[in-house]
């Protein structure tokens, strides 16, 4: 029988609990309650914009002065449309921005769910296996680590079959160029893991590698995998929303912020609001994120602890 | 001797990279269904024209002929057809666009020196600032200057560049006039005018990526301070100039040697993005044209030249890295150089 592993991160003289610290920490609490706010707001996307009287497809050229530019101050700001419309469409951009939130967290968030599961395999295997593999796996990652993933998922978009809804093939191919950095990681620290006496114990009591990637290396490796999940949800956001701004993403009519602030660029002199919108939204999930997982890093892992002030 | 077999060591790694990577590149965009030869048959196509035009393009050969062929053409050129319809592509052949009847190699050559501007400007502002920022944090630890350069990196990381690219144009280019508002001119041409049209690109992509960079250096910094050598080196009267700025620095370059190295992928898309913020047509602005017209010949064509240029930059790097730390041993320095 194999006693289970215990924790990696001994406690040590002022280690408080996770939690706590992360509560302590104001910025981390900031950035987890943004996200909340935004995760709630693409859930009821379609409440919200029903509450406003819109829906983000329809077009209302009576919005519009003859020029195409919204009637009205900041972009047509009104109580009718909360945001303004967008030139040219009169499209209400509330019901843009809100139901854009659900495109970047779907994109963002299963996009970052394939690269975590490919690199902790990867990682974890290349860390536990070693010799050729590890070394095949090492230069591979080394190679895809400073590839220029975007020309080459702007050329995928050219050849995709059709068959296949563009926003699956952009989880599909940002989800595989993101993995580099948690297997990179992930190895290491299995390789760490494997020098430790626990693990070395149930090795010699004769536990087979099933038992031994499961309950001896992931449960340490728990942690990790939290902290670079949150820290590369923003990277999936914004891969995304960099690919619908140079108009190979996530294409029309559905609503995705990119794409909105693509368009902004031909009105960014007569009507600045309509890239404030979209773009504000897209800097504030990022930082939320960044922020969050900054803390949550500090929070879980005691050797970065004290690193931000 | 030592350098040379270094060299070697390291150029042959890459070729060998470079080799797989067009291998894979090649597989992905010709065994997928499509057609190339298709679009450009006219209407309408019928099978002959179709059987035709796939031989003069070469495409009706297996694809691994076709790779070969596209690998000899880089050494050697290549010729499609023959007679009058006979299409020409000097050495070094990246494969023919016969949508635009230009050869790839010289649609890139035309339009890298763009891409190219603003890569290079903004990497070496962004180096520089970045560092010194770094640099200044350190040594002024705990004081406005360093609290903001990390609050700045936070921002930095998390704020798109296309997006700060257009505030940057609404500010500076429309509302206070003082840099124009998009658009290129040759360095040949006008290199005040070039200047000029590049200083917001440079400034947008260098501020958000300095601010990492600044973030990495004062952290090594703060280290390297308290190594032993530096309490020699102060020990000895060195002025703390000296001291900072030839025997920390050098240690402190390094690291940020090994990140500017993984991070040139990341320019290159940075420096695309750019073109479409300050409507510039370089190298991405051809790309995604060639993906709207299914310009297959093209898209391998750029794709690979990208990967080639990022891979042999990352060479360079290496090699400033072996000046840099005279103590790395040749295979420690290929395997820590992407590694850390």
């Amino acid at each position: 029988m194999v006693v289970d592993a215990p924790p990696v991160s001994a406690p040590t003289r002022q280690a408080r609990h996770p939690l706590r610290q992360l509560l302590a920490d104001r910025w981390a609490v900031a950035g987890g309650v943004t996200i909340l706010v935004f995760l709630l707001v693409a859930v009821a996307a379609p409440l919200l914009s029903a509450l406003e009287g819109h829906d983000p497809y329809t077009y209302d050229t009576n919005a519009l002065t003859g020029d195409g530019l919204p009637i009205g101050f900041g972009g047509g700001i009104s109580t009718e449309h909360w945001f303004g419309v967008e030139p040219q469409t009169g499209r209400d951009l509330f019901a843009i921005v809100v139901h854009g939130a659900r495109t970047s967290f779907l994109v963002g968030f299963a996009a970052t769910a394939l690269s975590i599961l490919i690199g902790v395999v990867v990682g974890v295997t290349a860390g536990y296996f070693g010799g050729w593999y590890d070394r095949i796996v090492s230069r591979f990652i080394d190679v895809l680590f400073g590839f220029p993933w975007l020309v080459f998922v702007i050329a995928i978009g050219a050849i995709a079959p059709a068959w296949l809804p563009k926003q699956l093939l952009i989880i599909l191919v940002i989800g595989l160029f993101g993995w580099p950095g948690i297997a990179r990681v992930i190895r290491g620290q299995t390789l760490a893991l494997k020098q430790r006496t626990f693990v070395v114990a149930a090795t010699a009591l004769g536990a087979g590698p099933g038992h031994l990637l499961r309950r001896q290396y992931l449960p340490n490796l728990v942690s990790t995998i939290i902290v670079y999940s949150t820290m590369t949800i923003p990277g999936m956001i914004g891969a995304e929303a960099a690919l619908s701004f140079l108009g190979v993403g996530v294409p029309p009519p559905t609503p995705a912020w990119g794409r909105t602030i693509g368009e902004a660029i031909a009105w960014v002199q007569t009507d600045p609001m309509f890239l404030i919108f979209p773009g504000a939204a897209l800097f504030l999930v990022t930082l939320a994120f960044n922020l969050f997982g900054d803390g949550l890093r500090d929070a879980l892992d005691p050797r970065t602890r004290g690193t931000r002030r | 001797m030592r350098t040379l077999r270094y060299l070697a060591t390291r150029l042959l790694g890459m070729v060998g990279t470079l080799l797989v990577i067009s291998v894979l590149t090649y597989a992905v965009f010709y065994l997928l269904p499509s057609d190339p030869a298709r679009l450009s048959c006219g209407r309408p196509c019928t099978p002959d024209r179709l059987a035709e035009a796939s031989a003069f393009m070469g495409y009706s050969k297996p694809w691994l002929q076709q790779y070969l062929d596209f690998l000899v053409g880089i050494v050697a050129g290549r010729h499609f057809g023959s007679g009058l319809a006979a299409v020409d592509c000097a050495a070094p052949c990246f494969g023919y666009s016969f949508r635009l009847n230009e050869s790839v190699t010289q649609l890139i050559v035309d339009r890298a020196p763009v891409t190219f501007s603003i890569a290079i400007g903004a990497a070496v502002l962004w180096l520089i600032v970045g560092v010194g920022a770094g640099v200044v944090a350190a040594v002024k630890r705990g004081t406005v200057i360093d609290r903001s350069a990390m609050v700045f990196s936070t921002i930095g990381v998390s704020a798109p560049s296309y997006l700060v690219g257009l505030l940057g144009i609404l500010l500076f280019g429309f509302t206070l006039d003082v840099v124009p508002v998009g658009g290129y001119v040759p360095l040949t041409e006008s290199p005040v005018d070039w200047l000029w049209h590049l200083v917001l690109p440079w400034t947008v992509l260098a501020l958000l990526s300095a601010a990492v960079y600044a973030r990495l250096t004062r952290g090594q910094m703060l280290e390297v301070l308290s190594e032993d050598y530096i309490r020699t080196a102060r020990a000895k009267g060195l002025r703390e100039r000296r001291v900072i700025g030839r025997h920390a620095l050098r240690n402190v370059l390094i690291p940020v040697a090994t990140v500017f190295g993984l991070d040139l992928g990341t320019l290159l898309g940075g420096a695309v993005i750019s073109e479409k913020v300050f409507s510039m047509q370089g190298l991405g602005a051809l790309l995604i044209d060639a993906v709207g017209n299914v310009d297959l010949p093209l898209i391998v064509g750029v794709t690979l030249f990208s990967a080639f240029l990022v891979i042999f930059a990352n060479f360079l790097v290496d090699l400033v890295y072996s000046v840099l730390d005279p103590r790395m041993s040749l295979s420690d320095a290929a395997a820590s150089s992407g590694r850390n």
